[in-house]
């Protein structure tokens, strides 16, 4: 591993080191590029990752404070925790549940097909399909997704199973185990799944693909990734021209380090790569950095969520085997005729015993609550992922009137939740309810809106500067040598999960700057 | 007369006035008896800051919020345990926890069910109940007498995942075809 100079003004800074950041780190030093990747959160391991749900939580998530407000169910059921996603070397792919599906043409033409819809700030991606295939197939070739190239399929476990044949009685026909960035068999120097359950407390196998032990120790045997852990930006800074060149942040003691930098990414997932601008306002930049469109922030997207459980009359034993390891992709089309635009997937679903009445029941106490749980065996779980619709007053902002250990202003995350939105989750509840009442569920539950695990679309890439952050490239519109390389850049969620598409436009991102910097553009 | 021994004296009075304790047997054949080592039948839980009769109100109310009726006391126990400690840290918590068992009564426990969940739907709002609801959520589930009583299996990578024990042994439903799903690797 390198040790960059904190005055080494040829070093790349990357901020973050999940899918976007630790994709990036991999592809600039393999190129020769010297990368500081800082990481807020501390390094662990396939030995080191907890068993025990309340502790691996504890010991992964990003749980910093925020706050939160809007007419979201969040906001009322978790009001310290409006996302869950993580702070540790690898960020939020060591806890990730790895389904890793591609975004369809139409989705990233979203304002053209789906119009102009009043509340909504929908804008087009300034990417071609085309262009974003080409890093598809290369990101599922390095992440070893299934059913793509040579990876099998994941075989089907009992949740699955259950899922699999509601969907059938219900006429769906793209019904499968999904598109999983999970080894189904031995592959990349790293084992298969042997079906644990615990994807979110971190693969003990390491057969889900995460940063943490694929891309980052590949970057560091380049000898040019210089990783330092525990290293939380606070500012990112600027010359008199604008161009950023140094970035501010806090060691592991609390103490104050600037490492200078020839060009910054910044990856801390959306809602503190918003932050992060926002935090380095300057007189030259008062609205924040690369916001002069006052777009920082805004347009936050989450995806449409949501738990639906089956209870049947025999055992499913839901927990063992990959927690998500199943799809339904017939409601992936924009059907104005449903009620709403935009698509989504019906997902396969497990909560381990600790979590489930934490997160995935709905409000409640007594008998009929207990009751839920008394059939923990025969319980069988769904989860949606659906396209939420952008809106300008969505957004991330500074709240000054809560401090982090820094004493720095905490995010706040605004969300109301458009009539599209709501449309969307009342047809897949009842999609998934039929699906299980077609195979004979004594009953069915319908789970909260859990705390956002897909944060997107803070500093969304824009054709016109005037929509959003940065152009295709996640370049910033307002600073040539100041990048985006997370959620935040996707111009719209679509129904995909995010990751897939977070490393591909990093591995875009990647050929791009490094193709100027040889240009001497960068 | 020196200070010191009155001090001393004082914090020994404080101290045998606020600790309590709770305790039980385990019944044999019971989920916690399957897991428990054959000689520890009973149980005791040593409060830093609530009063016998205090734990037992919260024994109850934790009981009400989630009843499962053939769970082991000893698994309630733990989440007034954990109450307890939490309280012995944090003044503010301790007297909403104070004055929400109080407010109860010191005959909530001996209540039939029906009264009991009367008494807190009245409460449902207040703090102490939040708070009371919130941690039995958190403790309740993860102890190894619910794992036992659910049949929650828990991690499985020290034992090989659950690849060879039974993530596909369902039969009440037809097999996937293998272009939906993938082979089992062996």
């Amino acid at each position: 591993m390198a040790a960059i100079d904190f005055k080494d003004e040829s070093a790349v800074v990357i901020v973050g080191s999940g899918a976007g950041g630790g994709t990036l780190a991999h592809e600039l030093t393999r190129r020769g590029i010297k990368v500081v990747l800082l990481e807020a959160g501390k390094r662990q391991s396939l030995d080191s990752f907890s068993q025990v749900p309340g502790e691996a939580f504890t010991q992964l998530t990003w749980l910093d404070p925020r706050t939160q407000s809007g007419d979201w169910g969040v906001a009322r059921d978790f009001p310290t925790l409006p996302a869950w996603h993580c702070k540790t070397v690898g960020g939020t792919t060591v806890h990730w549940t790895a389904s890793a599906p591609r975004l369809r043409p139409w989705e990233l033409r979203a304002h053209t097909t789906y119009g102009n819809i009043a509340g909504t700030s929908l804008v087009d991606w300034p990417i071609a399909y085309d262009e974003l295939e080409k890093y598809y197939k290369i990101a599922e070739l390095r992440m070893g997704v299934t059913r793509r190239n040579d990876m099998p399929g994941l075989p089907a476990s009992n949740n699955f199973k259950v899922m699999y044949a509601g969907a059938k009685k219900l006429g769906y026909k793209q019904v499968h185990t999904g598109h999983m960035a999970i080894n189904s068999v031995a592959a990349d120097g790293r084992g298969y799944c042997i079906q644990q359950g615990f994807c979110v407390q971190g693969c003990k196998m390491g057969a889900k693909w995460s940063t943490l032990y694929t891309e980052i120790p590949d970057a560091e045997e380049t000898g040019n990734l210089d990783l330092r852990i525990e290293s939380t930006a606070t500012r990112i800074e600027h010359d008199s021209q604008g161009r950023v060149n140094a970035v501010v942040y806090r060691d592991r003691e609390g103490k104050e380090q600037r490492q200078k930098a020839r060009l910054v990414c910044v990856a801390g997932n959306a809602i503190e790569t918003a932050r992060l601008l926002l935090l380095s306002e300057s007189a030259k930049y008062p609205r924040g950095l690369a916001n002069s469109s006052d777009q920082v922030g805004r347009n936050y997207c989450h995806q449409i969520t949501g738990f639906v459980w089956g209870i049947f009359d025999k055992p499913i034993y839901s927990w063992r085997g990959a927690t998500l390891a199943g799809v339904v992709e017939d409601e992936v089309v924009n059907n104005p005729e449903r009620g709403f635009v935009g698509g989504y997937r019906i997902e396969l679903l497990a909560l381990d015993l600790p979590t489930l009445p934490l997160v995935g029941l709905p409000y409640g106490w007594g008998r009929d609550f207990a009751s839920v749980l008394d059939n923990y065996r025969n319980l069988a779980g769904l989860f949606i992922n659906g396209e939420d619709l952008p809106r300008a007053d969505n957004r991330i902002t500074l709240n000054s009137n809560v401090k982090d250990a820094f004493g720095l202003p905490v995010a706040n995350v605004h969300v109301d939740e458009h009539a599209n939105d709501r449309a969307m989750r009342k047809h897949a509840q009842g999609q998934m309810s039929k699906m299980y009442e077609a195979i004979g569920a004594k009953r069915v539950v319908l789970g909260p809106v859990p705390p956002a695990t897909h944060n997107l679309c803070t500093a969304r890439m824009s054709a016109d500067p005037r929509d959003g952050v940065t152009n295709a490239w996640g370049q910033t519109h307002d600073v040539k040598n100041l990048f985006i390389s997370d959620g935040s850049v996707l111009s719209t969620p679509g129904a995909a999960n995010p990751t897939l598409t977070i490393v591909a436009l990093a591995l875009r991102q990647a050929d791009y700057i490094s193709s100027q910097m040889k240009a001497g553009k960068l | 007369m020196s200070r010191f021994p009155d001090g001393q004296l004082f914090d020994r009075r404080q101290f045998l006035k606020t600790t309590g304790l709770l305790t039980g047997w385990v019944a044999a054949g019971s989920s916690l008896a399957l897991i428990a080592p054959a000689p520890a039948r009973a149980w005791a839980i040593d409060l830093a800051a609530l009063t016998s009769s205090e734990g037992a109100t919260l024994m109850a109310v934790t009981r009400t919020i989630a009843p499962h009726d053939k769970l082991e006391d000893a698994a309630y126990a733990l989440v007034v345990r954990a109450i307890d400690s939490e309280a012995a840290k944090d003044e503010k918590l301790l007297q909403i926890v104070r004055a929400g068992a109080a407010a109860l009564g010191n005959d909530f426990a001996k209540k039939e069910e029906s009264a009991r969940v009367a008494a807190l739907k009245k409460i449902e709002s207040s703090e102490f109940f939040q708070a009371v609801r919130l941690k039995t959520l958190q403790v309740l589930y993860a102890t190894p007498m619910a794992y036992a009583y659910f049949g929650y299996e828990g991690e499985a990578f020290s034992k090989g995942g659950y690849l060879s024990r039974g993530f596909n042994d369902l039969r009440w439903l037809p097999e996937v075809p293998l272009e939906d799903s993938g082979p089992v690797p062996s």
